[in-house]
């Protein structure tokens, strides 16, 4: 991967943007968009990088799931478009 | 869903250039100790910060290029003109100079040397940068899972890796690879330079009843045409997986 100006990118590429804040790997989680109601691996997100921050957009609607700007010494996190996320938690 | 196992607060680490290697004339390795680092799986990337003297920010992301290591990380970066962060990378970094990563992050386009199903790589440019990191470890594991690669390039001249893809090659268990020339190819090659088409998808890769999983990664538009070729031919979508870089790569 190589993150020079595109138009988009996967939702894989706000990876290290929100393991600064969660505890677990939120790429591999399912998440349910508002709009469509499609569950989306948050990974296939369409990671949009030209904004000031990072806005993933679903791959079946275009609707935006979330968006996360970093800034000095804090993160603003909005998941406006997902009513819910599934994470994998073993038992452990 | 992959496996996420909770992991600690990510935070930026200081690596050390040990060496670089020139790939292509565009392009190069850039080998890394990294103090602590945690190890990683074949398919996962780094972002890399790099900081001006006025404190200005740019954060990139890069995949990582060789098999899981729990003390070195090799990323290949390929130079994009008027990049603001990749000609630094290819040219003016050094041996012994610090560079800021952190990760490994991203869980899901990752190939662990457990999964016993076919493996089917495509690779379009420098896409095949995390491809590359699953051939290592499918090498370095000894995998059963047969893997084949199909890479699609501009000429030979762009291709990464080509030598050490033909012994891997010829070595016992080693994938099977396939060039896709788009623009250029060798004297005496068969086919007239051109994009992957459903033919040449039908003949260079796995069969959807062999049921492979495949890994797609390059320009974004490389990625959506080579995926829904996949779909065409029978594959099932969730068995795709993969991952864009954006077009200002260059089409591959």
């Amino acid at each position: 991967m190589n993150t020079e100006t595109p138009a988009h990118l996967d939702g894989n590429a706000a990876a290290g943007a929100l393991r600064e804040v969660f505890a677990v790997d939120l790429t591999t989680a399912a998440g349910r968009c508002e709009n469509c109601g499609r569950t989306v691996v948050l990974a296939e997100a369409r990671l949009y990088t030209r904004a000031p921050g990072l806005v993933g957009r679903c791959p079946g609607c275009e609707a935006v799931l979330f968006r996360v700007v970093r800034g000095p010494d804090r993160t603003w996190l909005d998941l406006r478009g997902l009513t819910c996320i599934e994470v994998s938690l073993p038992d452990a | 869903m992959a496996r996420a196992a909770v992991l600690g607060r990510l935070t930026w680490r200081v690596g050390t250039v040990r060496a670089v290697r020139d790939e292509t004339p565009t392009a190069r390795t850039l080998v890394l100790d990294v103090p602590g680092w945690p190890g990683h799986e074949a398919g996962q990337h780094v972002d890399v910060r790099l900081t001006a003297a006025d404190g200005y920010t740019a954060v990139r992301s890069y995949s990582l290029a060789n098999a899981p290591d729990a003390d070195r990380v090799e990323l290949t970066v390929q130079q994009v003109p008027d990049g603001e962060v990749s000609p630094y990378l290819t040219q003016a970094l050094a041996v012994g100079d610090p560079l800021e990563i952190r990760g490994p992050v991203g869980g899901w386009f990752v190939w662990r040397p457990g999964q016993p199903e076919p493996v089917q790589l495509v690779a379009g440019g420098s896409g095949i940068v995390p491809l590359m990191a699953m051939v290592r470890a499918h090498g370095t594991s000894g995998g059963r899972a047969p893997m084949r690669l199909l890479y699609s390039v501009r000429d030979p001249a762009s291709a990464l890796y080509r030598a050490e893809l033909a012994d891997r090659a010829a070595s016992d268990g080693g994938p099977e690879v396939t060039y896709a020339y788009t623009r250029a190819a060798p004297p005496g090659w068969p086919r007239t330079p051109g994009r992957i088409d459903a033919d040449l998808l039908a003949a260079a890769t796995w069969p959807p009843e062999a049921g492979p999983s495949c890994y797609v990664c390059g320009p974004t538009g490389f990625v959506e045409r080579v995926a829904d070729l996949l779909v065409a031919a029978g594959h099932e979508p969730t068995r795709i997986r993969t991952e864009r870089f954006g077009p200002s790569g260059g089409s591959p």
